[in-house]
């Protein structure tokens, strides 16, 4: 799939960034009354790649992604895109970007033409390329059957899709996804990442926000928010190594017993069950994890066979929230 | 050139959705059309058909023919007929009646006596307006009478025109109203002030909603991450809302016309660009509305905010020049006073743009004020 990532180059001068990277944030905070909503968030994204926001609903995902795209002005620290500040080169970001909001926002009582049309022009497209990148688009997205169909009577995944084209319709250099795939089935979640990748190897820097783990997964780094912090970032792979040998998993007859046994151990943070399994997440500080368990289950009398477990990122995120849920607690008592 | 693309482009997108939006599409043209007819029928400052009974204990043809004529006056439409002075008090005190006409069984031989007052008017004084305008038609004579008298002999015709007959027609609204409406019909009065008041409850409405929708359905958050600028947006809505103030101006014209023979005596090119120049200052209030509005309910509040006063205060409602002195300068403030004068100006006396043009100024220094707080107002954020 060809992208070509120099539209803009051919009328204005590229702006060089200071480095590599496409977006560099620095103590991004944003405040609405008393609620702080993004909490000094350091970032940096590097240009080409697909970065992550993982968090869930409430954690400041929307708020970055639209201080980032000039949407709202950081109440306090730094952010550059594409090497220029977001507080004072808004329009000239907006220029080489992309956004997809999380809420579909196109005209749902235009055609889908019509749609494209009017965000082509908006975006400055010529009008000698508009017609033949139209049509591009609309064959690349599955919706050359549905170019004269009013956007309203669309399905959710061909929302999802125009959606998209709409926003990479101006060869964007950066291209901002606010949890895109919310509205769609599983199979159309898949296509849509294979159409990230092809797009993402065009060169252009792609941040999506989701709350799936397996979309995270995918990302070629990734940042967890937890209420407004970051709480985490690196590659997924990374991020699931830190956690060393502190996941262990439980084979037993009588799982719900054991689960119960394990809550009240010393040292265990989470049990979840999953199928015949447990999947149990110790705390840092224990030195043998699988002994941990291995005492607990005997202390309550309760046989199982116990493994070290290969971490994941939702391991990665629950050791990030009760880690966090453990300060707060210290603060309080303190 | 790429500003003048975008202008378009958001204009023919604004077209679209106005021609695929039946509900707004029917608005523009019922709005004008069931205000004006119902307004028009119903807003009446002159008084008739007030409700009147009689009780005739002269049962003569002078005193038949005194009933005749006072119904012919339309001032009063007799629903009754009463046995007696008492019973017409009776009627008046419970509401039914307003004015009660008592023609005593000795009214022939008063009249031909030439008695001042033979017949009495009994009026509801509880509302001055009902008082004022019988007791109006009370101090004039009724030239029926004298027609009546005539007949009969020349010394009776001279007392009957002495007589300070105790029912006639209404003079001084006729008297002042003569020139431009000798029906006395307030509809030909009402439908230029109309004109101004439905286009202002529209137009307003129109922009501010055309923005407001687009917050609420999320649309806006897509358009300002855009390279569409302020401007472009805020004309962009406001060139297709003027085609809709000129359609409903030509409705309201039409129906005014063919409904309450409303005159055109002026040049139709002249209210038309008092029309224009009204409509746009409307549609920018409508957007700098928009900039405070955060869903259209808000915008429907806002919308009335403005309007009300407008209606209370341009004199449409009440003359101007008996409004307070503060109150006449909020009046002069609001577009609906200066559309008012012009469009009664142009359609009633016939008066040219360049004899009262000096309202157009006030229309152009309303919009560029608004539109510059508009302008800045409106951010392309979020925040």
């Amino acid at each position: 799939m060809q992208q070509n990532p120099t539209l803009q180059d051919s009328k204005t001068p590229p702006l060089q960034p200071s480095n590599g990277l496409a977006i560099e944030a620095r103590g991004l905070s944003r405040r609405f009354g008393h609620v702080v909503a993004v909490d000094a968030l350091d970032l940096t994204v590097e240009r080409g790649r697909i970065h992550g926001f993982l968090g869930p609903n409430g954690s400041g995902k929307t708020t970055t992604l639209r201080m980032l795209c000039g949407l709202l002005r950081p109440s306090a620290g730094t952010a550059k895109v594409l090497g220029m500040d977001v507080a004072h080169a808004a329009e000239a970001i907006r220029r080489q970007i992309g956004y997809m909001t999380q809420r579909f926002s196109l005209y749902e009582d235009l055609t889908v033409i019509e749609n494209l049309e009017f965000v082509a022009v908006v975006q400055g497209l010529p009008a000698k390329k508009r017609r033949v990148r139209l049509d591009e688009l609309l064959g690349r997205y599955g919706l050359k059957d549905h170019r004269r169909q009013i956007v309203g009577t669309l399905s959710g995944g061909e929302k999802q899709r125009l959606a998209l084209s709409a926003a990479v319709l101006h060869e964007p250099k950066l291209l901002f996804l606010d949890e895109p795939t919310a509205a769609v089935d599983p199979q159309n979640r898949r296509d849509f990442w294979e159409t990230l990748f092809d797009i993402s190897d065009g060169g252009t820097t792609i941040l999506v926000s989701t709350h799936y783990m397996d979309e995270a997964e995918r990302c070629h780094s990734l940042s967890i928010l937890d209420v407004g912090k970051l709480a985490a970032s690196g590659p997924p792979r990374r991020l699931a190594e830190t956690l060393g040998q502190r996941v262990v998993e439980v084979e037993t007859a009588t799982p719900r017993e054991a689960q119960t046994a394990l809550h009240r151990a010393v040292g265990v943070l989470s049990v979840a069950q999953i199928g015949t399994h447990l999947h149990i997440l110790v705390d840092e500080d224990a030195s043998d994890p699988v002994g941990v368990v291995t005492t607990a289950l005997r202390d309550a009398g309760l046989k199982g066979q116990v493994t070290s477990a290969q971490p994941g990122l939702e391991d990665v995120f629950v050791a990030v929230t009760i880690a966090r849920r453990k300060r707060e607690a210290a603060r309080s008592a303190a | 050139m790429n500003s003048l693309r975008r202008l378009f482009a958001i204009m023919q997108k604004e077209f679209r959705q106005l021609k695929r939006d039946r509900v707004s599409f029917a608005m523009i043209v019922m709005i004008p059309l069931i205000q004006l007819t119902i307004f028009g029928y119903a807003i009446n400052t002159d008084v008739r058909h007030l409700r009147a009974a009689v009780s005739d204990e002269s049962r003569t043809d002078l005193s038949r023919e005194l009933i005749a004529m006072v119904a012919q006056t339309q001032v009063v439409d007799f629903v009754g007929t009463a046995s007696g002075p008492r019973e017409l008090e009776q009627w008046i005190k419970e509401g039914r009646v307003s004015v009660g006409i008592v023609i005593p069984f000795d009214y022939a031989r008063r009249v031909e006596r030439g008695e001042d007052q033979p017949a009495q008017l009994l009026v509801d004084g509880s509302d001055p307006i009902v008082g004022q305008a019988v007791m109006q038609l009370a101090q004039l004579r009724l030239p029926g009478v004298k027609a009546t008298a005539t007949s009969r002999n020349a010394a009776v015709e001279e007392r009957a025109t002495a007589m300070t007959s105790p029912v006639s027609r209404p003079i001084i609204p006729f008297e002042v109203r003569l020139d431009y409406n000798p029906e006395r019909i307030s509809a030909v009065s009402i439908v230029p002030g109309l004109l101004g008041v439905i286009l202002t409850m529209t137009m307003v409405l129109f922009t501010a909603v055309a923005i407001v929708r687009e917050r609420e359905r999320g649309t806006l958050e897509m358009l300002i991450t855009t390279p569409v600028r302020t401007a472009e947006l805020m004309i962009g809505k406001i060139v297709p809302c003027i085609g809709v103030g000129l359609v409903q101006i030509s409705i309201i014209l039409c129906l005014g016309v063919a409904l309450f023979h409303v005159p055109i005596r002026g040049s139709l090119v002249d209210l038309y660009i008092a029309g224009l120049a009204f409509i746009v200052a409307n549609l920018t209030m409508g957007l700098l509305n928009s900039t405070f509005a955060q869903n259209q309910f808000q915008a429907m509040q806002l919308t009335f905010f403005f309007f009300l006063p407008s209606i209370l205060l341009s004199g449409f409602m009440f003359p101007f020049d008996g409004m307070p002195v503060p109150a006449q300068w909020i009046g002069e403030l609001l577009p609906l006073t200066h559309f008012n004068r012009m469009s009664r100006g142009i359609l009633l006396r016939g008066a040219t743009l360049s004899e009262i043009g000096r309202d157009l100024w006030p229309l152009a220094a309303f919009f560029c004020v608004v539109m510059t707080a508009v302008l800045l107002r409106f951010r392309k954020r979020l925040d």
